[in-house]
């Protein structure tokens, strides 16, 4: 519940982030699209407890002092670097769906792009997605018990290897590089079908 | 008479389609322009482009002096001076009545909010609106939400108002109180530029009227002689649908 509580908001703060920076138009800001687009499909791709169990073994085992080795703390991070990811896809759905009309009404006012999505577009797409965040908060509820498999699963290791130093991540790598190799093309292919969706109903709006 | 408005050889296109082919235009201060057309003769886009919200592909636009289309110009700045009204009201949902027309004098021109509330229900008051003041815009009647967005652009203090078919999307039994708005805004010398299919109030409220055909303004002057001698064979068609719809 810890977790939960210390993450939750961190997720929904970030992930307006990601969804933001996803939206803003115009090349200057290409690479940071790319960036929040690359970080989204990374970690939507990875099972949440091949992160919990990268982070909460493997950055201790790196043995580098200033790395935190704390369970608790690698739990919330893997849970924010995960749940970012899927939250800011439905606040990205919550944006896209406020129509381009109040962008518009918006700057017809003076507004920055900036304050338009503060007061205009923000809290209206934020009003809709409730029900998907709420989707999300449970599930980020259930994925915090995976934050205590880490402690059992570093008892069995122990068992089974001589030192914790020997510990070799390489299998769970190869199996997040083959989940990530599957849905990172099933995620490009649903962009392309919204995307061309999107521009059949533009040009249906303006040939009317 | 000041030129509150100089358009000069105006493109743009949409991909292939060129809606604005080379359209001229000036409009005096104290003067209530109408652009007239067909729908899809570039109406729309001509008043998006003066408010900067459609980038031009080649032109010049001029409001009061001041070349909007040289580089370097603050888009925000020179919309904070143009209103623009929509054929959709575009109203924020989310916010009351008085919220929709103070967020950006607040906001852009950072009005004080006592300031900017105090302005607000004096224009709501002025236009009939003051017991709608905390409404939500969906609590509003058509003619009620049309006549709130324009007081949110007269919010602003413009010195240009642009008015994109304001009643296309009211029924009919509310076109009159959104035009009668206009109307005394026209008399009140504001300058305007106002795309209509409303013929008769077009006729009525016009220093001149624009004749917009396939992205070209084929024909310009006062309204008596466009409605009643139309030069142009295209203008004479147009007019005489409107009439056989019983539109004028």
């Amino acid at each position: 519940m810890k977790i939960f509580c210390i993450a939750e908001p961190i997720i929904l703060a970030l992930a307006l982030v990601v969804a933001v920076v996803r939206g803003i138009p115009g090349p200057v800001f290409a690479p940071l699209r790319v960036l929040a687009i690359a970080y989204a499909d990374l970690f939507r791709g990875v099972p949440t407890i091949l992160v919990i169990l990268m982070l909460g073994l493997g950055m201790p085992a790196l043995g580098v002092s200033w790395i935190p080795t704390s369970l608790t703390f690698w739990g919330v991070v893997s849970l924010v670097l995960v749940y970012t990811a899927y939250v800011s896809e439905v606040y990205r759905a919550g944006l896209e769906s406020v129509h381009p009309s109040q962008e518009a009404a918006a700057r017809s006012l003076g507004l920055t792009r900036l304050q338009g999505l503060r007061y205009v577009i923000v809290p209206q797409a934020v009003r809709r997605v409730v029900p998907p965040l709420l989707n999300d908060f449970i599930g980020l509820q259930k994925d915090t018990a995976l934050v205590s498999v880490i402690g059992a699963v570093e008892a069995l290791q122990q068992a089974s290897i001589d030192a914790a130093a020997t510990f070799n991540f390489t299998s769970y790598l190869a199996a997040a590089v083959l989940f990530v190799a599957i849905t990172v093309p099933l995620t490009r292919l649903t962009d392309w079908l919204l995307a061309r969706e999107r521009t059949r109903r533009q040009a249906a709006a303006v040939a009317v | 008479m000041t030129s509150a408005l100089e358009i000069e050889g105006l493109h743009k296109s949409f991909g292939a389609t060129e809606v604005l082919k080379g359209v001229t235009l000036s409009v005096a201060e104290h003067e209530a322009v109408c652009l007239i057309g067909a729908s899809g003769s570039g109406k729309s886009t001509l008043l998006r482009c003066i408010n900067l919200l459609e980038p031009i592909d080649a032109g010049r636009i001029v409001v009061a002096g001041r070349d909007l289309t040289a580089p370097g110009v603050d888009v925000n700045d020179v919309r904070k001076e143009i209103g623009i009204v929509f054929q959709a009201f575009n109203l924020f949902p989310h916010m009351t009545v008085l919220a929709n027309v103070t967020l950006g004098p607040r906001k852009a021109l950072g009005v004080p909010r006592a300031q900017a509330e105090a302005e607000a229900v004096e224009l709501l008051a002025r236009f009939g609106l003051a017991a709608r003041r905390d409404e939500y815009p969906d609590r509003l009647s058509g003619g009620q939400q049309q006549r709130v967005a324009i007081i949110r652009a007269l919010a602003m203090k413009p010195r240009l108002l642009l008015l994109d078919e304001v009643t296309s999307a009211l029924d009919p039994e509310l076109v009159g109180e959104v035009l009668e708005l206009v109307r005394e805004l026209a008399e009140g010398g504001m300058t305007m530029v106002v795309a209509t299919h409303e013929m008769g109030f077009a006729r009525e409220l016009a220093t001149r009227v624009y004749f917009l055909d396939a992205g070209r303004i084929l024909e310009h002057g006062p309204p008596e002689q466009i409605f009643s001698s139309p030069k142009e064979p295209r203008t004479q068609q147009f007019l005489a649908r409107i009439v056989a719809a019983g539109r004028l």
